[in-house]
């Protein structure tokens, strides 16, 4: 029993990938693997059958991409429909603003309000932190010593009621972005719905963020919208994602509150906060290119001869370098997946279309590419209409086979060319690939 | 709480006794299986959790004897659902009071679940009984846990051995346990920070503190809003240390109940209390039976 706990999508879909044609009965079982997956991640229940009912509609209705198979035709659908309902992350401007933190108990509220001043640190800001949680004992203190660790000015009373804290902490306090922490309540509680209330309008915020547990499950949209309907939730903070927490309840918080989410928390040192990043989430969500299990799955498959990266990014990449990036891929998973391995903030600029080679295509590129004089290789702008001709009757495809290769090498070369602009850390990428 | 498992529950059987004196086609009863099913999801039961019950009501319906099928539907509910009545077998109170003294308990689970506050409770409630406590300070590593726990041990009057911030928690324990039988007290409760189950290094440490303080109970803290993970990380926690028996706590926030049946389910072993509030008298016995006689009540 309950052997099969972290089920993933990938897992689960592996017994139908080879499937070629896409029929009704495929894609059933495709969005039943989907729902399950979802389900799983804690997204609400309604929103999930919401959402497959569309995925199996439109996964129905519209037509694969040219050499999709049905998995990545479902998969590319389900895709688009997280991402409708998860948007951007969270405009967190850096100036001057006043921050309330707002959640349930026990959350991460205090240590992930440690960790934006943290944040802000970082980026040149001079943060500053108000405890106005009177009830939890040790609250004043935690978040006290927590700012000690980062030399961040903190202001709490220890006997005071809450709205006069939050009254003297904003005299006090010197900085641009002071942050406001709370009390752990939730939506039955009127009293503490009417304090939360009264702290907002003494402080007028210019964020109120909501702090959610990552694992928590379908209770997440409701208490969001509690929060929401008090005060108005600007931005949304997942935390312990760290674990195998899969966060899905946050979908709900969002779609209720009508926000979108800013940072999550993945540990417990005041570093350990990222920015949200929605591709990112709905691998996590789909149990898909799980960052820590593709590291992984690199250092094990790749051996430094099988992606130069070095050359790639430095040299002319040439149709060579992407014969060999091909078959490094074909060992990984898709680049895009491979590039989200990455640390986030690159700045990364490389379009969706750049990575959409179907494992079909893929395979057919390296045949078309064996074909190629050692001299095409190298250069294919000597490539002209009479050689395309030689290669595709070599190679058994198509004109346009071969003008979509080589269309596609272009995209990529500048692409690459892109990435040697200078804000790229070689140096990590490297170490990540032990190189 | 339970409300919604108990509608679709009872819409379940009601739909189940009219096919049942005509045919139950397998069409319809998949239908309604997978309705009942939503409604476990919906209470928060996790999904292989909620899967494995309809699965065994499934295997269970499937070529019954007509007239029969009431009884056996009933039967098979409270089968699939009768790991949370393992409970019975095992009263806290009554556990306390014939155990050899002193009694050593170990709290375990992840961040922010109520451990800490859970322990205070727990003090406070053996103390009315008349049971002399010592809390050990088992949380060496958060921000702020030895102010927490020491206001807590203060509001009680109950002895609190403690460390340094960062000491080897194993260590603090094993005075807690030494300290303990030297003065005859008789119940010792050990805290430890929280841990996500996926950290190795510092399950490890919660392997090292059962092995040097052999605890007489191991019991898991997780909260009623937690989701699907709380059956991993409930199951890891068991594999690592062995959980002799959970408590749940934030049953106070509109929580749907069904954490405690996957819980229970990934453990195999009974839900002693319920958390319903910050305050330390906001704790209830868990009573499988009453939760049983709960879903089954029209
Ligand atoms: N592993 C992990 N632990 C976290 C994270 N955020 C918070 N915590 C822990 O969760 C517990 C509760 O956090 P706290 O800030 O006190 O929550 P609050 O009650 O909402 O203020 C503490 O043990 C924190 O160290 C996270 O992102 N990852
Ligand atoms: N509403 C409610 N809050 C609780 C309950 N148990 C604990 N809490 C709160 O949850 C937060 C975390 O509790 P704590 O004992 O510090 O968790 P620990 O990190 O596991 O030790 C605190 O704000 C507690 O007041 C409960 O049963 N109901
Ligand atoms: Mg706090
Ligand atoms: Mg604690």
């Amino acid at each position: 029993m309950l052997d099969n706990l972290s089920l993933s999508l990938q897992n689960v879909v592996k017994k139908i990938a080879g499937a070629r044609r896409i029929d009704p009965r495929t894609i059933d079982e495709m969005v039943k693997d989907v729902q399950r997956t979802l389900l799983q991640a804690d997204v609400n229940v309604e929103l999930v059958m919401g959402l497959s009912t569309r995925i199996r509609e439109r996964s129905l209705k519209e037509k694969p991409a040219p050499g999709a198979n049905p998995r990545e035709h479902v998969i590319r659908i389900v895709y688009q429909e997280l991402v409708d309902v998860i948007g951007k992350s969270t405009d967190v401007p850096l100036s001057k603003q006043t921050i309330l933190m707002v959640g349930l108990y026990g959350g991460g509220k205090t240590t992930t309000v440690a960790k934006l001043a943290r944040y802000f640190q970082r980026k040149g800001l001079k943060p500053a932190v108000i405890c106005a949680d009177s009830y939890r004992p040790g609250a004043y203190d935690q978040l006290k010593q927590l700012c000690e660790q980062i030399n961040v000015p903190f202001y709490g009373e220890k006997d005071s009621d809450a709205l006069t804290i939050v009254k003297h902490g904003l005299k006090e306090l010197k900085g641009d972005v002071k942050i406001i922490d709370t009390a752990g309540r939730h939506a039955l509680e009127a009293d503490l719905i009417k304090e939360m209330k009264q702290i907002h309008k003494l402080a007028k915020p210019d964020q109120n963020l909501l702090v959610l547990d990552g694992a928590m499950g379908q209770l997440a949209g409701k208490h969001a919208k509690a929060f929401d309907d008090a005060i108005g939730i600007t931005g949304v903070i997942i935390t312990k994602l760290d674990g195998t927490a899969k966060g899905g309840g946050a979908l709900s918080a969002i779609s209720e509150t009508n926000s979108s989410i800013a940072f999550i928390g993945t540990g417990e040192t005041l570093d350990d906060l990222e920015r949200f990043d929605p591709d990112r989430f709905i691998s996590r969500l789909l149990g898909m290119g799980d960052i820590k299990s593709l590291i992984e799955r690199a250092e094990e498959s790749l051996a430094a001869e099988d992606l130069d990266v070095e050359s790639m990014i430095r040299g002319r990449f040439t149709l060579k370098d992407m014969h060999r990036q091909l078959e490094a891929i074909s060992k990984l998973g898709p680049l895009k997946q491979v590039m989200q391995m990455m640390p986030i903030g690159l700045g990364l600029e490389i379009s969706d279309e750049a990575y959409q080679v179907t494992n079909d295509r893929l395979s057919r590129y390296k045949v078309i590419m064996d074909s190629m004089t050692n001299e095409e290789m190298r250069d294919p702008r000597i490539v002209g209409s009479s050689r395309i001709k030689r290669i595709a009757l070599g190679s058994g495809t198509s004109l346009e086979d071969v003008r979509e290769l080589l269309r596609y090498h272009k995209m990529m070369q500048n692409a690459m060319k892109g990435l040697r602009g200078g804000k790229f850390p070689m140096q990590k990428l490297m170490k990540r690939f032990k190189m | 709480m339970f409300d919604g498992v108990r509608k679709r529950l009872n819409a379940f059987r009601k739909e189940a006794k009219a096919h049942l004196k005509r045919e139950l086609d397998e069409k319809t009863l998949e239908r309604m299986l997978w309705d009942f099913e939503t409604g476990l999801l919906e209470s928060d039961v996790a999904l292989p959790v909620a899967e494995d019950i309809v699965q065994s009501i499934r295997a269970r319906l499937l070529g019954t004897k007509r007239k029969h099928a009431d009884d056996i539907l009933e039967s098979a509910l409270r089968d699939a659902l009768g790991k949370v009545l393992s409970a019975k077998d095992f009263d806290f109170d009554e556990y306390i009071e014939s155990a050899k003294k002193p009694i050593n308990i170990v709290f375990v689970g992840i961040n922010g679940t109520g451990k800490t506050t859970t322990i205070a409770k727990i003090a406070h409630r053996l103390k009315k009984s008349g049971y002399s406590i010592v809390i050990a300070a088992g949380d060496t590593h958060r921000a702020g846990a030895s102010e927490q726990i020491g206001i807590h041990a203060k509001r009680l009057g109950v002895k609190l051995i403690e460390h340094q911030v960062g000491a080897d928690p194993a260590a603090v324990v094993y005075d807690g346990v030494q300290y303990t039988r030297a003065r005859h007290k008789d119940v010792l409760l050990a805290d430890t920070a929280g841990r996500l189950h996926t950290k190795v290094g510092l399950m490890d440490q919660l392997k090292k503190i059962c092995r040097v303080t052999s605890p007489d109970l191991v019991i898991f803290v997780d909260e009623m809003i937690a989701g699907n993970d709380a059956v991993v990380r409930a199951k890891m926690f068991n594999e690592v240390v062995g959980i002799d028996g959970s408590i749940l706590t934030k049953a106070d926030v509109d929580a749907k109940g069904g954490a405690a049946i996957s819980i229970a389910y990934a453990t195999g072993a009974p839900i002693l209390f319920l958390g319903t509030g910050q305050e330390y008298d906001d704790m209830v016995k868990f009573q499988p039976e009453w939760l049983l006689d709960r879903l089954f009540e029209e």
